[in-house]
């Protein structure tokens, strides 16, 4: 376990350092810089801010410069934002997405989990096909639809919830519907053909023939098989859930760090870039390695090498 | 003949009655009821027995025609501004179309109304959703080519040269696709301006450049969900008697790939491309919906929904048309590919 483990973060490092490597020099690729957008800076000033951000010097140097920083935790200042550095940036922006990313997740998943198996005892029947058309839809349906459906009829017309901000628990019921809508669809799916397949596994006529009850069956056995692929699915999703969907903030004005990535890309905030694509990166790869544990917990089956 | 005759088991005498010919009764068991049905006839038969699979086609064909055929010859443009008549409600006409229909003449009626500038709008839906089953058609052809290719040779060869290539599929997983996909937009805006401006080319700038670095992004980054499963199909498909006989008798890794491999693992590769289709325009619509899709004027779904945001509160159906016919166009491909899995793919369902 411990090897293994040891192994994981050696390859994680090492992705991460092609990440960063990839990232950086195509960012740089692009012609123009942070401060070409702004017409009224003379040409002066834009060589002065150039030599002041450390971007008048050659792209290896920077490149250099960079990762010598970050490997002392050192995500560097933001180009646009004066005076802020990328790591404070992040530190006030996540908690705001966790926050309404965690809630999502934990809805997806006392939600979805649930129905899938419903739907997949009662096969057939019209429950299931009432769950999995609901299910279908919620993957059709993209994003900004369902936010853009959830404010027009819940606060425009019925005016029952705020249309903005985060400042009361009523502020994060839409946001929180509008994430959760498509992982909870997609956990029902994954549920509903993973307890199939157990349900036809010949251990579960086993336990029923041995005489544990129905609930006891479903739940020792059938439940804690048919949740794997659930748990694999969960590693990516927290880490995309977590870090804010820009749709969602952009429409419901949630100051996260989902509008904040995208702001740095249109406005060639390096570093903000550079310290955003590596969290990202980080959390993606961190939860993968936690879902493989998860995994080895859940199922004792299962080898790590 | 009224007692049969007691063999003994011993004996080497034959059975007369084995030697009768067959009656007719007998003959027509050996005839053949049903055709031999092969992969293809099998595979429509069970997709044909799938109403919803079916219905979702139909769908599909008709928004096809709607967005591909229509427009052609719909009275209205897309870019047409017809001034007096901005924001109108479905099916209204502006004080200078009543006027002409006063005095005799025909107006084609604005089913959906206009926008804002005074554009038709169920035409700008139809071009819309042109351009989304465009960007969901090519990008899914580039998909398949790039990623059945990249998966096979990776599952064919293994070793090291898997365990290279597979890790290269790792970190293309890892980086963030829209930050490459605005990088990317950007960084092509020049070239392909350039390139736009040379005899032959001026259909690039009737796209946008955005568009054509989203095919581009396409290309580069989301073969690999599709490279991963052509490899493990691979994997197995390689271990078959078929393909050891096809190699004993002088068969080259290229034509065993493509011949035998691919040939086999065709019922995926549809499934997969019919699946990655409304990912596709999925991906498209968000990037529209940020305003880095498609050029101005060009309509996309997306680009439509985020603009009608803006006038909610007042013109709420130049957002609900968008919107549902995106949703019904993923969910009816959705469904579709479902179909399809069911149809050539059992094993794949999980």
């Amino acid at each position: 376990m411990g090897k293994y483990i040891l192994k994981r973060i050696a390859l994680a490092v090492l992705t991460l350092f092609l990440v960063c490597t990839l990232t950086f020099f195509l960012m740089n690729l692009v012609p123009g810089g942070p401060f070409m957008a702004e017409k009224a800076i003379s040409a002066q000033a834009q060589a002065a801010m150039n030599e002041k951000y450390g971007l008048d010097k050659p792209l290896t140097e920077q490149y250099v410069n960079y990762m010598e920083r970050l490997l002392h935790g050192d995500l560097g200042v933001s180009v646009k934002q004066r005076g802020r550095t990328v790591n404070q940036i992040i530190a006030t922006k996540f908690p705001v997405s966790a926050k309404v990313g965690g809630i999502s997740v934990l809805v997806a998943l006392a939600v979805g989990i649930p129905l899938g198996s419903v739907a997949a005892l009662k096969r057939g029947s019209w429950l299931d096909n009432l769950i999995m058309f609901f299910a279908t839809c919620g993957i059709a349906v993209p994003s900004f639809v369902v936010c853009t459906l959830l404010m027009y009829f819940l606060s425009l017309q019925w005016g029952l919830l705020p249309t903005y901000g985060l400042s009361s628990w009523q502020n994060y019921i839409m946001p929180v519907m509008a994430l959760a809508f498509y992982p909870t669809s997609y956990i029902a799916r994954l549920m509903r053909s993973s307890m199939l397949d157990v349900l036809g596994q010949d251990y579960m006529r086993t336990a029923r023939a041995k005489g544990l009850s129905q609930s006891k069956s479903l739940f020792k056995h059938a439940l804690r098989n048919a949740i794997l692929p659930v748990v694999t699915y969960l590693g990516p999703m927290l880490a995309y859930t977590l870090t804010g969907s820009f749709v969602v903030e952009k429409i419901f004005t949630i100051p996260g760090l989902g509008s904040e990535f995208i702001g740095s890309i249109t406005g060639r905030d390096y570093p903000l870039i550079m310290g955003t694509t590596i969290f990202l990166a980080m959390l993606i790869i961190v939860m993968n390695v936690i879902v493989d544990i998860a995994y080895k917990v859940i199922d004792p089956r299962i080898k790590l090498k | 003949m009224s007692e049969p005759i007691k063999k003994n088991p011993l004996s080497l005498q034959l059975n007369v009655e084995d030697f009768l010919p067959a009656d007719e009764n007998e003959k027509q068991s050996l005839v053949i009821m049903r055709e031999s049905v092969g992969f293809w006839k099998d595979g429509m038969r069970r997709l044909r027995k799938n109403a919803v699979a079916m219905i979702s086609l139909c769908i599909i064909v008709l928004v096809m025609i709607f967005s591909f055929i229509v427009p052609s010859f719909y009275p209205y443009s897309y870019e047409q501004q017809i001034r007096g008549a901005e924001n109108l409600s479905p099916m209204t006409y502006s004080e200078k179309e009543q006027a002409a229909m006063a005095a005799g003449e025909k107006v084609f009626p604005h089913v959906l109304g206009t926008d804002g500038l005074g554009r038709d709008y169920a035409i700008r839906v139809m071009m819309g959703s042109r351009i989304s089953l465009t960007v969901g058609l090519v990008a899914s052809a580039l998909i398949l080519l790039i990623g059945s290719l990249y998966g096979s040779i990776a599952g064919f060869f293994g070793g090291w040269v898997d365990l290279m290539m597979m890790r290269i599929v790792d970190i293309i997983y890892t980086v963030p696709d829209i930050l490459i996909i605005i990088l990317l937009a950007t960084v092509l805006k020049y070239p392909l301006g350039n390139l736009a401006m040379q005899p032959g080319f001026g259909w690039i700038s009737v796209v946008g450049v955005n568009m054509i670095s989203i095919f581009i992004v396409f290309a580069l980054l989301y073969w690999v969900g599709m490279a991963r499963i052509v490899r493990g199909q691979v994997m197995s498909l390689k271990e078959n008697e078929y393909v050891t006989a096809a190699r004993a008798l002088g068969a080259s890794n290229g034509r065993i790939i493509k011949k035998h491999i691919l040939t086999n693992c065709i019922g995926t590769l549809i499934v997969t491309t019919t699946l990655q289709i409304p990912s596709a325009i999925f991906t498209e619509s968000f990037l529209s919906f940020l305003g880095i899709g498609v050029a101005k004027p060009m309509p996309s779904l997306g680009s439509l929904a985020a603009d009608a945001i803006k006038g909610m509160r007042s013109f709420p159906y130049q957002l609900f048309a968008p919107a549902i016919v995106i949703s019904i166009i993923i969910l009816s491909f959705n469904l579709f590919g479902d179909g399809l899995r069911d149809a050539f793919d059992p094993k794949l369902k999980n």
